[in-house]
């Protein structure tokens, strides 16, 4: 259909959006039925993925692989510019199957953590938290990402919220995400305002022009303020340690499937924003060579690698001992990208996309246990491999993911990200990676024991395996990772694109 | 004729992954027809115009060539579909699927790591051994085996990330994945993958896994264990590093020590071990002194010393399904009811000897022939350790093995006879032993050397007077020391005793590094987070804010302490300037 051919990149945003709210009126009209509420999520969670495939299909075909869609039709710098290329058809395309698969999984985890009355609320939220990721990814615009960021943070915080039914804590955990997310978000506002005083223009591409051609700017303070304020504030939203205090908490207590989404979204978005920031706006150039930003960022992504890794290996509750791992699997994103050379980022991107896939099917299994058990301590796990084949199973592929090993998605992710340490000559990160595959090893070892080699204490709980919709989920997240760790060539060649395509933009 | 051929590892790989799938009398017919098929598959592919046979792989952007055949790896291709097919054979009674699936996948692998021409594709296959194999080692069941098992991992994790980095520094300098062939020792990638190999082959210090793990495994586990995943490392030193004569010392060393600990260890499977390492030294030695000859020598004796090992192992096997233990102390006398199997053992322990007409005879002559007649340095020394080294396995493997298992002291054991399946593999060993040792230049028809372009020419005969008079003196004047000593009551008695070797290195001294120096590094890293990450906003929080913070581990940060530390970053960035 022209139509939607014509307005792919708003239209991605624009379904989930509406769809949201129309979830709300269904509920309204037709009471709050499980299956309505869910189907109806389902639908337009897999739509907004099916449009994200037609968005990506149409970059790859694009000569210059972007593509550029002015809304209102109003052009370039005035209006509202949504760009994709092939780093955010990348990211979209983590957040969009995410949010398919994570939306199929809520059907049998969701209503046993949340009263039947607030399904409805609970699934439009949902969708706006989609629609708040999708667009802060697809557009070229500065303050349209500050509104869309403040869409996909307040949803956040409530789906976070939501856990309170299974475990009070939750409401705690979302407090205190609010609060530093406002701090997070009112620092990017302000980044964004000096920008806008400076250059007298929101549009990512106009701004970067407008930097470039003030008198001297690299010795000019005000781009220095703004540039410490977004860096802090993005620190904040990608929970790039030492700024990572609201995660494993709020990861722990909110419902399984916003774990699963949030986790393997929500940071990543960060992520993409701040090197968008940047590689487009600051331009590699003055965020590397001139500020000294590379040396802070690889030191933060460095100790983020080490230092929750090593907590997690003596966390007791697994959701929030994954937690803890994937803030270090954010120090590898961060590293591969202030790396700043192709191997690197290359890693990072990809790593994007694995660890999306490799993180999001554990914490879907983990949400299976929670599903049968009621909780998930690691005593808890002790011979679950007899009784929870599948989902154990699912969790271990995963694991071994996370250390990076051979013919998982983890190892394609290691192996770009080593290569960028050596060819940048930054030995000591070297050491930090493998270390981090180690800790790995230790954390998810521990388990793999409990789960497989040790026998089920006396009165441990008789449990079946998670129903289908739960396994369906996990595993086709898990064979994703699987698959990609095999056949890397879609995965690093779209890596590839996008690494040379933000290394020329910066230039 | 391109695709007539299937890649060697695909039929023990995907083989094994049916296997779990099948009854038990199935399963026996896929143990032998997987591994014999692969062998016919191999043999085709020798058969093969050269240029006709490649297959490559995408991966991970990189194109892989996972085949390269040549005389080398297709002798260590035979050879592993032979010990697979004796392995399979002699597992035959063995009901524990997961034993036999990992069994047949970690052949399938050791198959892959050989044919693996890049060292990207080595390294994928080095992970699957290691990873399929330690399931061998955890089937002997029980907290020893299962500890062992860790210990074992941990080695070969080891080695899978330095062969890891070295590689990616290969890729790093020259922008391609580097093909797997001889390597200078003049780079920090050569020396990363050199250590790699030298862990899996059993370097000194690293040899520990090897006694660690092996008797802890189950009798067909152990069979397993002892063919593959040393003797994939030494076919990696043969092709990599031939010639480097850092090996000589070291293989030197690996001949040496061993004798000493096998002398005096009660457990006749740990015994073996040792013995293994004594025989890798050997090789080690062969390929460090690289000559044509040497070489030939090195990989002959590999594949002489997985037949006869294995036959060792097997016997042993038996001996520890039927009786429940390997130890000197438990066992004697039990001929009378384990003929066949004793009948078998000495075939082994006459081919690890080099009696003449036994494989050992016409394998490792060739190594300590190359020693001593190398011309650009005087191996002399090197003759009397490996002449040493004969008489030392003599010793302890070709007369203490049979001798207390069988002999010695009637304990007055009258187990059963060796299952048949294990007695049809032990006898295919023994065919296999004398085969070689009667026939030899048959057998080195396939030796690989003259294709590795080293120094030297291959012309070697093993039965000449000489040889065989000074080979009968060694063997006489030894087996009289031992059995003399033994007359004299001075031979170390067989005692139950735990010996201490390098693993204290790892076992004590690691962790007391870890107790006194790692640990509290770990323990203290949600400390770092608290205190010292935590201790200026916790001040500031004192100072100048409300409320006292809690300080204690896993309390969640106060909110204060956060926006204080937050305010510290920035001011971080903001002072970027003044370093700039």
């Amino acid at each position: 259909m022209p139509f939607i051919d014509n307005n792919l990149p708003v239209l991605l945003v624009i379904v989930p959006l509406l769809g949201g709210l129309l979830s709300v009126v269904l509920g309204t009209i037709f009471g709050s039925k499980r299956d309505l509420a869910w189907g109806w999520a389902l639908l337009v969670s897999w739509a907004t993925f099916a449009l994200v495939i037609e968005t990506l299909l149409d970059v790859v075909a694009s000569p210059h692989g972007s593509v550029v869609y002015n809304l209102g039709s109003w052009p370039g710098p005035w209006g509202i510019e949504y760009v994709v290329d092939y780093l955010n058809a990348f990211v979209l395309l983590v957040v969009a199957g995410i949010g398919a698969a994570t939306t199929l999984y809520a059907r049998h985890s969701i209503p046993s953590e949340i009263p039947g009355d607030r399904l409805h609320v609970f699934y439009a939220v949902w969708l706006l938290a989609i629609a708040g990721l999708l667009g802060i990814t697809v557009t070229g615009d500065t303050f349209n990402v500050y509104v869309l960021l403040e869409i996909s943070s307040l949803t956040s915080y409530a789906l976070i919220a939501m856990g309170k039914h299974r475990d009070r804590r939750a409401l705690l955990a979302a407090l205190r995400y609010l609060i530093i997310g406002s701090i997070g978000a009112s620092f990017i506002l302000l980044g964004i305002g000096y920008l806008l005083m400076l250059t007298g223009t929101l549009n990512m591409a106009d701004m970067h022009a407008g930097l470039v051609a003030l008198d001297n700017y690299k010795e000019n303070r005000t781009v220095l303020v703004a540039f410490a304020f977004l860096l802090t504030g993005l620190s904040m939203k990608m929970a790039l340690f030492p700024l990572h205090m609201w995660l494993p908490g709020a990861y722990t207590h909110a419902p399984s499937a916003v774990t699963a989404f949030l986790a393997s979204t929500a940071t990543k978005v960060g992520v993409y924003m701040a090197f968008r920031f940047m590689f487009t706006i600051f331009g590699h150039e003055y965020s590397f060579d001139v500020l000294p930003g590379q040396k802070v960022l690889l030191i933060c992504a460095a100790s983020a690698v080490i230092i929750p890794n090593m907590t997690a290996i003596r966390q007791t509750d697994v959701k929030r001992l994954l937690a803890f791992s994937s803030l270090g699997q954010i120090g590898y994103m961060v590293m591969g990208f202030a790396l700043a050379n192709e191997a690197g980022m290359t890693g990072a991107i990809v790593h994007l996309f694995n660890h999306a896939a490799m993180k999001g099917g554990m914490f879907m299994a983990v949400g299976a246990v929670i599903y049968r058990i009621g909780r998930a301590h690691t005593a808890d796990f002790t011979g679950l491999g007899k009784r929870m084949p599948w989902t154990m199973a699912a969790f271990s592929v995963g694991g071994f993911g996370l250390v990076g090993f051979p013919l998982t998605a983890g190892f394609i992710s290691k192996w770009y990200l080593l290569q960028g340490c050596v060819q940048a000559g930054y030995w000591p990160l070297v050491i930090v990676v493998l270390m981090g595959s180690l800790l790995a090893v230790m954390y998810f070892w521990k388990l793999f024991e409990q789960i497989w080699f040790t026998d089920a204490p006396e009165g441990a709980p008789e449990v079946s395996e998670a129903p289908p919709t739960m396994l369906i989920a996990t595993w086709s997240l898990i064979l994703t990772s699987i698959y990609f760790g095999v056949h890397a060539s879609f995965t690093v060649g779209m890596a590839g694109k996008a690494a040379s395509f933000l290394l020329e933009a910066g230039q | 004729m391109d695709s007539y051929w299937m890649h060697p590892a695909l039929p023990l790989l995907i083989g094994s992954l049916i296997l779990p799938f099948l009854s038990q009398r199935l399963r026996q017919v896929a143990l032998v027809v997987l591994p014999a098929f692969g062998l016919l598959n191999v043999i085709g592919l020798a058969s093969t115009e050269a240029a006709d046979i490649t297959r490559h792989m995408d991966f991970a952007g990189y194109v892989l060539d996972v085949l390269r055949v040549d005389k080398l790896s297709l002798l260590f291709g035979y050879l592993f579909h032979i010990a697979a097919l004796i392995g399979g054979i002699y597992s035959f009674h063995v009901k524990d699927r997961m034993q036999h699936f990992t069994g047949i996948a970690y052949a399938g692998a050791a198959v892959g790591a050989i044919f693996a021409g890049d060292l990207l594709t080595l390294f994928l296959f080095w992970e699957l051994l290691a990873v399929t194999s330690v399931f061998l080692v955890w089937a002997g069941k029980g907290v020893e085996a299962r500890k062992a098992g860790g210990r074992y991992l941990l080695a070969h994790i080891s080695s899978g990330l330095l062969l890891l980095i070295g590689t990616v520094m290969m890729v790093s300098d020259t922008g391609e994945l580097p093909t797997f062939g001889h390597m200078e020792l003049d780079s920090a990638a050569s020396w990363m993958i050199f250590l790699a190999f030298g862990i899996k082959i059993g370097f000194p210090i690293f040899h520990t896994w090897i006694v660690d793990a092996y008797p802890a495994s189950t009798a067909s586990g152990t069979l397993f264990l002892s063919a593959f995943t040393t003797k994939t490392a030494v076919y990696c030193m043969a092709r990599g590093f031939a010639g480097e004569d850092m090996l000589i010392y070291i293989g030197a060393v690996m001949c040496l020590f061993p004798i000493f600990f096998a002398v005096i260890e009660n457990d006749l499977r740990r015994v073996l071990s040792y013995s293994m390492i004594n025989q890798i030294g050997f090789m080690v030695v062969g390929i460090g002194i690289g000559t044509t000859l040497s070489v030939n020598g090195a990989v002959a004796h590999a594949f002489a010393d997985v037949i006869f090992k294995g036959l060792l192992f097997m016997s042993m096997g038996a001996v520890y399904l039927r009786v429940g233990s390997t130890k000197g102390t438990d066992l004697g006398g039990l001929y009378k009811s384990m003929p066949w199997t004793t009948g078998f053992c000495l075939v082994g322990a006459a081919s690890i000897s080099a009696v003449p007409l036994f494989s050992g005879f016409v394998t490792k002559s060739m190594i300590m022939f190359a020693a001593a007649t190398y011309q650009p340095m005087d191996l002399t020394w090197l003759w009397f350790i490996l002449l040493f080294a004969s008489a030392g396995v003599l010793e302890h493997a070709g007369i203490k093995i049979p001798y207390f298992a069988f002999f010695a002291h009637d304990s007055g054991k009258r187990p059963k006879e060796a299952p048949l399946g294990m007695r049809v593999a032990m006898g295919i060993s023994s065919v296999l032993c004398i085969l070689i040792g009667c026939f030899p230049q048959t057998f080195y028809q396939l030796l690989p050397g003259d294709e590795l372009g080293l120094a030297g020419e291959f012309k070697y005969s093993p039965y000449t007077l000489t040889h065989i008079v000074t080979q009968m003196q060694l063997l006489f004047f030894a087996a009289a020391a031992v059995f003399g000593m033994m007359l004299l009551k001075k031979y170390p008695a067989e005692v139950p005793s735990v010996n201490v070797d390098a693993d204290v290195l790892w076992r004590k001294l690691l962790p007391g590094i870890w107790k006194k120096a790692i640990g509290p590094v770990f323990l203290a890293s949600s400390a770092v987070e608290e205190r010292l990450l935590g201790w200026v906003p916790a001040q500031a929080v004192r100072t100048f804010g409300h409320g006292l913070p809690r300080l204690a581990i896993f309390k969640e940060w106060p909110q204060g302490s956060i926006v204080v530390l937050i305010t510290v970053m920035l001011s971080a960035y903001l002072g970027l300037q003044l370093f700039s």
